[in-house]
């Protein structure tokens, strides 16, 4: 299971690897759908199938297909932002920035202590559970979600539509 | 429990870390997006290590609502590089200083 485990965070990592420092956009986003199928992987490893599954369906299907529907249609004939610079103070001191976040979120996680919680009793399948919960004690969020995605779609409508003056 | 709960973490922070250096350090703001989506993945992962770590199924449910919020905005974000493409000819963050005074 380890290794299972192991084989998949490396390919998630060297993809997530690949999407930043590619020159094209679109190789950028077929890495980026790698690393949603290794994370999804990851996911079914954690006894969570459903958000397994809408992470292939909803994100390695549908934003991804978005993505590469957008990149095809802006035709980017040029390869991106010349290198001229490649060692420019920004990106020091981004890549400097993201270490030392990810250094002190470590630090902050190690002190923690955490104690697991007892075996889950045998009842309802991670799906039923999931659907339960989502109409019971998570129902006016779930309404309220669906109202964010109206807005979405009137927002993207409305962009697409006019010209931005 | 099979997998231990730092391992988890820690890919989520290597993740998340590899996003932001993304947001960063490149200009393309199409790759902007895609970085920001994968640190929203890295919450995820760690949602959903902590929702089987606790064995609760809240975790689950806000990495539900967290891809829904994703899925908005990358519609969103999306019409505006179109728009702002139509209306510029760039996707480059840095030629987008109107600003800027």
């Amino acid at each position: 299971m380890d290794l299972i485990f192991f084989g998949l965070a490396g390919v998630a990592l060297i993809s997530g690897v690949l999407v930043v420092f590619q020159t094209h956009p679109l190789r950028s986003a077929l890495w980026l759908i790698v690393n949603f199928f290794a994370v999804a992987g990851i996911y079914l490893l954690l006894h969570a199938e459903f958000i397994a599954a809408i992470q292939i369906i909803v994100y390695a299907g549908a934003i991804m297909v978005l993505f590469l529907f957008v990149i095809m249609l802006l035709n980017l004939r040029q390869p991106e932002e010349p290198t001229k610079e490649p060692y420019s103070a920004q990106k020091v001191v981004g890549v400097a920035l993201s270490a030392a976040a990810a250094l002190f979120l470590s630090y902050g996680l190690a002190q923690v202590k955490m104690s697991p919680a007892a075996p889950a009793k045998v009842g309802l399948g991670n799906t039923e559970s999931i659907a339960k919960l989502l109409f019971t004690d998570y129902l006016l969020p779930f309404e309220v979600t669906s109202v964010l995605l109206l807005v979405a779609i009137v927002g993207a409508v409305v962009l697409s539509k006019s010209k931005l003056k | 429990m099979v997998v231990p709960l730092p391992y988890i973490l820690g890919l989520s922070v290597a993740l998340f870390a590899l996003g932001a250096i993304g947001v960063l350090i490149r200009r393309n703001i199409l790759i902007i997006l895609m970085c920001l989506e994968m640190m929203l993945n890295a919450v995820n992962l760690a949602f959903i290590g902590f929702a089987d770590y606790f064995k609760a199924v809240d975790g689950q449910m806000f990495v539900f609502f967290v891809m829904t919020v994703a899925a908005a905005e990358v519609a969103v974000g999306l019409a505006l590089v179109v728009a702002i493409f139509r209306q510029r000819a760039t996707v480059n963050v840095d030629d987008l200083n109107i600003l800027k005074w």
